[in-house]
């Protein structure tokens, strides 16, 4: 087994990319996603990776060429970030319809405007309704897992559905870490060739992409549901042959030193592991009972998972990166509040805005945090959402 | 074939909402949206077959003798065929006649 | 009918490929033109459909009319869809993991909304990167799907439902119908053609030559539309005969950037015998016509001297 390498995370998951042997990859260029598809291409004209590379016009057009090259029956990568996602927002809702296991990294990116370059979960947040499996890494060796185990998934013919892995742009994209790589043997055992479902094919034609008469849109609908609602099932089949196999863990919802603590704070991404050393501070130096929940299945919403997480805390502070504008909380939290919702001995939840466009989220503002939640659950005060960090 | 396709529970249909029988469409008539029907004088046909080429619907298909006939199932009555005809040997008439 | 063997009909290929039962109005060019593409293609091509009339007529659920795999995505990127069709066929084939070892043929279609406006950049991207597949432009002239708007393949004159005729504008349409055709050969690309279902022969003949071709080729399809041309359904392929009668919409070909006539006629008619039958035309006085005719006399001419040029490059 496995050889450490240190080595940047966008190069990671193009190798996490070229050992899952994908048949095509389709891609425009964004920042900070730019690295991932530039070392594919090099791979592909290195022979490296037998797959046909598509550097197309726009990202509408790389969404809509995975569409056919997936449809054709390839296994089918691309990635983006921000604004990228946002001009792939139309064909992102059709994938998952004609259930098209496609992979797609987004390198989180805030959207325009003003325009940043800089990481935040705007662009993810504006396309969390489409039906795609949203999952988050919050480091490299996440992000090299996730990307293998999330054709196993995707391809899963109980699911057939397309996936997201978000990494934060930059302060992952672009940072070097050691990542422990499989060999490719062992990924040819766990990730095996793919076969499609259907593949358009003179032989045996089908019509994809019908128009949907009002007597059935309401099952396609319905179907679309179900399907993404019960791969998380299959989500933690995937997770735990993966860690039977590489020993590596991975749970729809992560905790760090929750257990018994009376405040959680609640995060998803790279962040994470800058609150879990605010997590030792408050444990180990000021003695408080404060926990930590990583969300790492955004898509379909853990939701008996997450009760299950924070059963038995008083207090939550959902950290969210992107803004719902005029909206009752940080999409994160209103999720999180609709899923305790009713719940006897459900916890106060505060929801926080932080981190936007690339704004740092030190290890002392968890520490705030902690301290604010503790205070607003003491009045059980009434909010929709704060932005911290703005000056006034 | 089992139930209507407006009757089946959500979770009876095929992948994707896709059609796996191809060219199913024959089964929907579009011969009643017709007001005209094309009728052919067959003694003044020539067995070109410029009407079967110039048909949008297909329904017009070669006959054992090497003439045409209609196929008023789906025959929408646009009358193409009998403005395209060089011999003028079909003629439009109303349904109704 | 053009200049062919009276009995040719019997030599096309018997077999449809596009089933009857689809729910276009009646005399649609659009799907005579698409019957008669299918029958040239047969059994081993693969279809990217956009948006548009031919898509909704031809697949409302449950009835498909095709007999040929067809994915239909959105509005604008058929040219994208069928990329990553050709693509994902070809990477498939090499591996030996697809179904199929012949030659399959990848075609796009879409309206002119589909290509000339909304479709403009997926077209242009596919068509730069050379995916071997045949983009047919099946050209209504509006966008007749939704209600007979205009699009900027609408030609100078016609009222639609969105560049009306009335009594402040009384012209319709204001601009002159977008040249897509050089458009697509702007992009170096070994084969463009323009068509007509009036003309089956010529039509099926560069249709076959599109698909031999290795790279993107591109057809252009004026597919007269009773219903938004405001004209007896009967009319639909006669007047896609006068269009070309009266170089409003001449045949011809590029191959390899070199212009060909492929029909021609030693005398033509006037555009008036054009706009006369059709309803969207009926409202322009002799001044607009005149005008019209102008401008017909004008791009035919420049269209001969491209071809003269190329028959001297090739002497």
């Amino acid at each position: 087994m496995a050889k450490r390498v240190g080595i940047e995370v966008s190069l990671a998951i193009s190798e996490a990319v070229k050992q899952a042997k994908v048949d095509a990859v389709a891609a425009y260029p964004i920042t900070p996603q730019t690295h991932i598809v530039e070392h594919l291409s090099e791979l592909v004209a290195d022979a490296e990776l037998d797959a046909a590379f598509i550097p197309v016009e726009s990202e509408h057009s790389a969404m809509s060429v995975c569409a056919g090259t997936a449809a054709a029956g390839a296994r089918t990568y691309t990635a983006t970030s921000s604004q990228g996602l946002a001009l792939m927002n139309e064909i992102l809702y059709i994938i998952p319809a004609l259930r098209l296991p496609i992979v797609m990294t987004i390198a989180n990116r805030a959207l325009s405007g003003p325009i940043s370059i800089w990481n935040d979960h705007s662009d993810i947040m504006g396309a969390r309704d489409t039906g795609w499996i949203a999952l988050f890494a919050e480091n490299g060796q996440e992000a090299y897992d996730l990307t293998l185990q999330s054709f196993k998934i995707a391809e899963d013919h109980r699911v057939l559905l397309p996936i997201s892995v978000n990494i934060d742009g930059f302060t992952l994209s672009h940072v070097i870490e050691p990542h422990e790589f499989l060999d490719q043997e062992e990924v040819d055992a766990f990730l095996p060739e793919y076969r499609p479902a259907v593949q358009l094919n003179p032989d045996q034609p089908v019509s994809m992409g019908m128009v949907g008469v009002p007597e059935i849109y309401a099952e396609a609908k319905k179907c679309q549901d179900e399907v993404l609602k019960n791969s998380e099932a299959v989500i933690k089949e995937v997770f735990a042959e993966f860690a039977t196999r590489f020993g590596r863990e991975y749970r729809v919802v992560e905790s760090y030193r929750a257990e018994g603590a009376e405040t959680l704070l609640l995060t998803m991404g790279s962040v994470s592991e800058t609150a879990m050393e605010a997590i030792d501070i408050l444990r180990d130096r000021q003695q408080r009972s404060v926990g930590l929940i990583r969300l790492r299945l955004w898509r379909p919403f853990p939701v008996a998972e997450l009760r299950r997480a924070v059963a038995g805390c008083r207090r939550l502070a959902v950290l969210d990166r992107a803004v719902s504008f005029g909206a009752t909380g940080g999409p994160v939290a209103e999720e999180v509040r609709s899923a305790l919702y009713g719940i006897d001995g459900a916890p106060y939840v505060g929801s926080f805005i932080a981190g936007l466009g690339g704004r740092d989220i030190t290890i002392d503002d968890f520490i705030a945090l902690a301290g604010q939640v503790e205070k607003m659950a003491e009045t059980n005060e009434i909010h929709q959402y704060k932005m911290t960090g703005v000056r006034e | 074939m089992g139930k209507n396709f407006d009757e089946m529970a959500w979770h009876e249909y095929e992948l994707g909402f896709m059609v796996t029988r191809p060219g199913c469409a024959a089964e929907y008539r579009t011969g009643d949206w017709r007001s005209q029907r094309p009728e052919t004088d067959k003694s003044k046909c020539i067995k070109c077959g410029v009407c079967y080429l110039v048909c949008p619907e297909g329904a017009i298909g070669l006959a054992a003798d090497g003439t045409y006939d209609f196929d008023l199932e789906h025959c929408k009555g646009c009358g193409i065929c009998a403005t395209e005809c060089w011999t003028g040997c079909i003629r439009m008439i109303e349904e109704d006649e | 009918m053009e200049n062919f063997n009276v009995f040719a009909a019997k030599l096309t290929p018997q077999q449809e490929f596009l089933a009857g039962g689809h729910r276009a109005c009646q005399g649609c060019a659009e799907l005579l033109a698409v019957r008669l593409v299918a029958k040239t293609l047969g059994h081993d091509y693969v279809i990217a459909n956009a948006t548009g009339c031919l898509e909704i007529v031809t697949s409302s659920f449950p009835h498909s009319a095709w007999k040929v795999p067809w994915i239909h995505v959105a509005f604008e990127n058929a040219a994208a869809v069928a990329s990553g069709v050709e693509a994902g066929i070809r990477v498939l084939q090499r591996k030996g993991r697809y179904p199929v070892q012949r030659k399959v043929t990848v075609v796009a279609q879409a309206g002119d909304g589909g290509t000339v406006d909304i479709g403009l950049q997926a077209l242009s991207g596919a068509l730069e990167r050379g995916h071997d597949m045949v983009y047919i432009c099946y050209d209504n002239e509006a966008y007749m799907n939704t209600g007979i708007q205009r699009s900027s393949s609408t030609p100078y004159g016609a009222t639609t439902t969105t560049s009306p005729a009335g009594k402040a504008d009384p012209l319709g349409q204001h601009t002159m119908k977008k040249n897509i055709v050089e458009i697509a050969a702007a992009h170096n690309i070994p084969y463009v053609a323009t068509a007509s279902p009036s003309y089956p022969f010529d039509l099926m003949d560069k249709v076959k030559k599109a698909a031999a071709t290795p790279g993107p080729a591109y057809i252009h399809c004026l597919v007269p539309c009773p219903t938004g041309w405001r004209m007896a359904p009967n009319l639909a392929v006669s007047i896609g005969r006068i269009a070309v009668e009266s170089k409003v919409f001449p045949l011809y070909e590029i191959e390899n950037g070199d212009y060909r006539m492929t029909v021609t006629h030693k005398k033509h008619r006037p555009v008036v015998d054009y706009l006369k039958p059709q309803g969207r035309f009926r409202h322009l006085n002799e001044a607009q016509i005149a005008r019209i005719q102008e401008q017909v006399d004008k791009s035919y001419e420049r269209l001969q001297k491209k071809v003269k040029m190329s028959q001297n490059e090739l002497d």
